[in-house]
């Protein structure tokens, strides 16, 4: 059984305490401590500026150009906050238990309640540095909902809220590199933890400019390099989403935890042809004002709006009443994947739903009519009203639908379908977020700590900020307290040169196989067997094949790869060669995770285990574990588990009803 | 949707680094959808390259939906491409006709150096946001967010001008590669909330300075940056921004 180093004490007292008595480093030792931090999205700059007005010499890392580009930018809805601004009845503990409900019991309890409790402070040091959240007329933060809530505690920035947190971490990060505190190093993309004496002890980056393999040095490595959902290639992730930084750190002995518990999110854009690239999320926000419904005929060949009311099947209403529209991603994307298999789906694919904003149109221009005290409105003048106020709400999101589709959401209902958005799954780290490698670290979506089985909306914003201001600074510290007595590690220790020389021997293999097929062309293949055998509903049969076929990608992929280019250039293909090869190696770990987590709970939907309505059954005697796997060399894994005891929470069947 | 196929023409720039020089480069692409996105129709020809034993072309991009500002491109002659308020990354092939010949470069800024056929280095823009593009708070000294209420209109403003995605199309719709826009948008961003004002005066004036180190041109007023701005920032800002700079000079001990 793996330690999580949980400190004892009552769960509301554990992080209190924790900051009583952990150890720290004074100003002057600080100075002389070097901490490498990979990636700059939320978890990343934010813990790189605070580490760095901290005082320690940081280096920050980010395969982008800038490190505003961070895929946190992309985040649309919102950041939960355990503020009750609303008074509507909300608190640190209903903000944990909702967390570890929506989570299907597969989350760890303190670091939950952790989460919950410095909630707040993000919000507030967020106002501090500028970010402009919406504001109610009487100059107050605005909050709406999101899904496995029945509060309104989530803050937002239109449909931006991950662009504005990440411009003040960001600015903040850039307020250090002035100041001299932080060193950033952009275009460098991680390919090897260095370890000496089984400590982490720095990485191997490579210069994606001149293609140069870089040598740093740090007394602690932070990993902040988010999820791996780009395994299915498909995904709501930016093009550049990886999982290199996270599975070197494996290959060097992190274990992975729960790889198989991702986020299938269910309202995104529906596939339009082969040469998709990538998919794009409608926010979890739009289903506050947006109604779900297919055809209750099946195969129905009308328009959208020509079919009446009474003949409109509203699926989530009909089947979860108390949460209706606003339950969980895992149980509205199941939902919307047994409508469409059962012959109900909509559009030219017929692999979507609808998603309709008529109602709430004429609901807000309503509201206007009585808020102006207007008399005889038209009918029209009443929806031209509501379509004003629904488009300051999520202006972006409709012009983005309607770029990509050329249809106006304004007019006619939306067509979505799920896609894979996140990752619960990830480094398995302690409750100081350090993984089982000492002195290197996993923050925000790269670890797998605080979402169990299923993240619920506007949580990863909440998590990526946690971790980086408030969490890492003191258990970092805690932990760098000891390293004081050992002095900078030069790169010329032969440890270093033989991680260099590895790193480079493995670029030269690449690029020397010279074959016939693209990058490309693999990771599509890799995602297709992903997404049709780990995907939203995955079986026995089906992932025993997956690990098959992943298994023989492999050996295909490094025979027949083709990198154009040259190694010392910039060479954006072989950058994206280096992360396929990880991903393959992946995506056999998931499968291998699918197939021995005989249950179903939260996103993970095996379907030997289902109750009779179709919802998912855990195997809370069997499987209450976190599965953290060691890698043992080629296609070998070994299983360690780490319990999950709930002392404050009783788990129960979810029940949305 | 019904869609359509396009035969089309290309005219890229290609450009092996920044010591060398470059040209344009003639490619014929057949049977684009008009679902796919520019930038997936890039994809298909880098497909074809790689197989055929070319060089695939450079080009920056990552999240692919209009926010994270790393796609760039002038189409056209447009930074951006042919639709109003778009990224790259976001136009469609329903923008074009079959038969089209689409001509691609990169930025054209000698502040924004070419890393490589059609990506640059806007390296610059962090640097002038490191020269006073924030407000200066440690993390941990905040006090509650409601303790401080901000005038709706004023935070919409702020955020209007927030939304700027530091992409560099304003500089390369500029005949003088002026960085006005971007620079005006992180100023009034700061400048309208209460949070920013104790460092109001040196954050203008620093970040100016900086500006004009980068190598950035004049502003002379023609609103090009405006119309090419994916985000809609206002032209407003420079305004706004050369009061602030007037002012804070005029100020200044």
């Amino acid at each position: 059984m793996l330690d999580s180093k949980i400190p004892a004490g009552k769960l509301e007292e554990k992080w209190v305490d924790y900051k009583g008595h952990c150890k720290l480093v004074n100003p002057a030792n600080k100075r002389k401590m070097e901490v490498i931090i990979v990636g700059t999205g939320l978890a990343g700059a934010s813990a790189a500026a605070a580490m760095g007005e901290l005082g320690y010499k940081v280096k920050a890392f980010c395969f982008q150009d800038s490190p505003r580009r961070a895929h946190s930018i992309a985040a649309q809805g919102g950041i939960n906050a355990a503020k009750n601004y609303q008074n509507d009845g909300d608190s640190v503990f209903r903000l944990f238990y909702d967390t570890i409900k929506g989570g299907d019991y597969r989350a760890r309890e303190a670091n939950v309640h952790r989460l919950a409790e410095v909630s707040a402070n993000i919000i507030d040091q967020c106002v501090a540095q500028g970010v402009p959240f919406a504001r109610e007329y009487g100059g107050l933060l605005s909050n709406r909902s999101f899904g496995g809530t029945q509060v309104q505690r989530t803050f937002y920035a239109a449909g931006q809220t991950g662009q504005q947190l990440l411009i003040g971490a960001y600015q903040a990060l850039e307020r250090q590199v002035a100041l001299g505190n932080v060193t950033m190093y952009s275009r460098h993309e991680m390919l090897d933890v260095v370890k000496i004496d089984g400590k982490a002890k720095g990485i191997i980056a490579r210069n994606l400019i001149t293609g140069e393999l870089e040598k740093h040095f740090g007394h602690a490595v932070l990993l902040c390099t988010g999820g791996y959902g780009n395994v299915f290639y498909l995904s709501t992730n930016a093009m550049g989403s990886n999982v290199t930084a996270a599975w070197k750190a494996h290959k060097q002995g992190a274990y992975f935890a729960n790889p198989c518990f991702t986020q299938i999110h269910p309202t995104c854009i529906p596939v339009s042809g082969d040469h998709q690239s990538k998919l794009t999320l409608m926010s979890e926000s739009l289903r506050n004002d947006g109604r779900i419904w297919v055809p209750k005929t099946k195969g129905e060949p009308r328009k959208s709006i020509d079919i009446p009311e009474e003949e409109r099947d509203y699926y989530l209403e009909r089947r979860y009443p108390a949460f209706g529209n606003l339950v969980p991603r895992d149980v509205a994307s199941r939902a919307a994947k047994e409508r469409c298999d059962a012959g109900y789906g909509v559009g030219t694919s017929k692999q979507a739903v609808y998603l309709d904003f008529a109602a709430a149109i004429e609901r807000y221009g309503k509201i206007e009519v009585s808020k102006q005290g207007l008399k005889d409105v038209t009918a029209e003048h009443i929806i031209a009203m509501g379509k004003e106020v629904v488009k300051e709400k999520y202006g972006n999101l409709f012009d983005m639908y309607a770029k990509i589709t050329g249809e106006n959401p304004y007019e006619v209902p939306m067509r979505i379908y799920p896609a894979v958005h996140y990752t619960m799954g990830g480094l398995w780290v302690d409750y100081e977020l350090q993984t089982n490698v000492q002195g290197l670290y996993a923050l925000g979506e790269a670890n797998f700590s605080d979402h169990g089985a299923n993240r619920l909306g506007a949580s990863a914003l909440m998590q990526g900020l946690a971790d980086g201001y408030f969490v890492a600074p003191y258990t970092v510290g805690n932990n760098l307290a000891d390293e004081i007595y050992n002095a900078a590690i030069p790169t010329t220790h032969p440890a270093f040169e033989a991680a260099a020389k590895a790193v480079a021997d493995r670029i030269a293999s690449l690029k020397n196989i010279n074959g016939k097929q693209s990058v490309e062309s693999f990771h599509k293949r890799l995602g297709k067997i992903i997404w049709d055998k780990c995907g939203m509903a995955r079986n026995k049969e089906g992932l025993t094949q997956a690990i098959a076929e992943v298994q023989a990608l492999k050996k295909e992929f490094w025979s027949d790869v083709r990198v154009p280019g040259e190694i010392n250039e910039y060479n954006p293909e072989l950058d994206k060669a280096n992360r396929v090869a990880d991903f393959i190696e992946l995506g056999e770990l998931m499968c291998i995770d699918a197939l021995n987590r005989e249950e179903s709970c939260g996103g993970h939907f095996r379907e030997e285990y289902q109750t009779p309505e179709g919802e998912a059954l855990r195997d809370d005697e069997n499987f209450m574990y976190v599965a953290a796997w060691e890698n043992k060399g080629d296609h070998e894994w070994q299983l360690h588990k780490e319990e999950l005891k709930y002392d404050v929470i009783k788990p129960s069947q979810r029940n949305y009803k | 949707m019904a869609h359509n196929n396009l035969n089309l023409k290309l005219k890229v720039w290609r450009q092996k680094n920044a010591n060398t020089t470059g040209a344009f480069v003639k490619y014929d692409v057949n049977d684009i959808s008009d679902e796919m996105s520019f930038l997936e129709m890039l994809d298909v020809l880098n497909e074809k390259l790689i197989v055929t034993g070319e060089e695939p072309i450079a080009f920056d991009h990552d999240c692919r939906e209009g926010i994270c500002g790393m796609c760039s491109l002038y189409i056209d002659g447009k930074p951006h491409g042919p639709w109003q308020a778009n990224t790259t990354c976001q136009l469609h092939m329903r923008a074009f006709k079959d038969g089209d010949t689409i001509t691609i470069e990169p930025w054209r800024s000698n502040a924004f150096p070419i890393v490589k056929d059609l990506t640059v280095d806007r390296g610059a823009f962090d640097r002038i946001i490191q020269a006073g593009g924030y407000i200066s708070v440690n993390t941990g000294n905040a006090v509650d967010g409601n303790s401080l209420p901000i005038e709706k209109a004023k935070a919409d403003a702020s955020f209007a001008a927030a939304m700027c995605i530091g992409c560099g199309a304003c500089v390369a719709a500029c005949k003088n590669s002026s960085a006005m826009l971007f620079l005006s948008a992180k100023v009034s961003h700061l400048a309208l909330l209460p949070q920013g004002e104790p460092e109001r005066k040196s954050r203008v004036l620093n970040m100016v300075a900086q500006m004009d180190k980068e190598g950035f041109g004049s502003c002379t007023n023609t609103g090009a940056c405006e119309a090419a701005c994916p985000k809609e920032i206002s032209i407003a800002n420079i305004a706004r921004l050369n009061k602030e700079y007037l002012g804070a000079s005029l100020t200044a001990e």
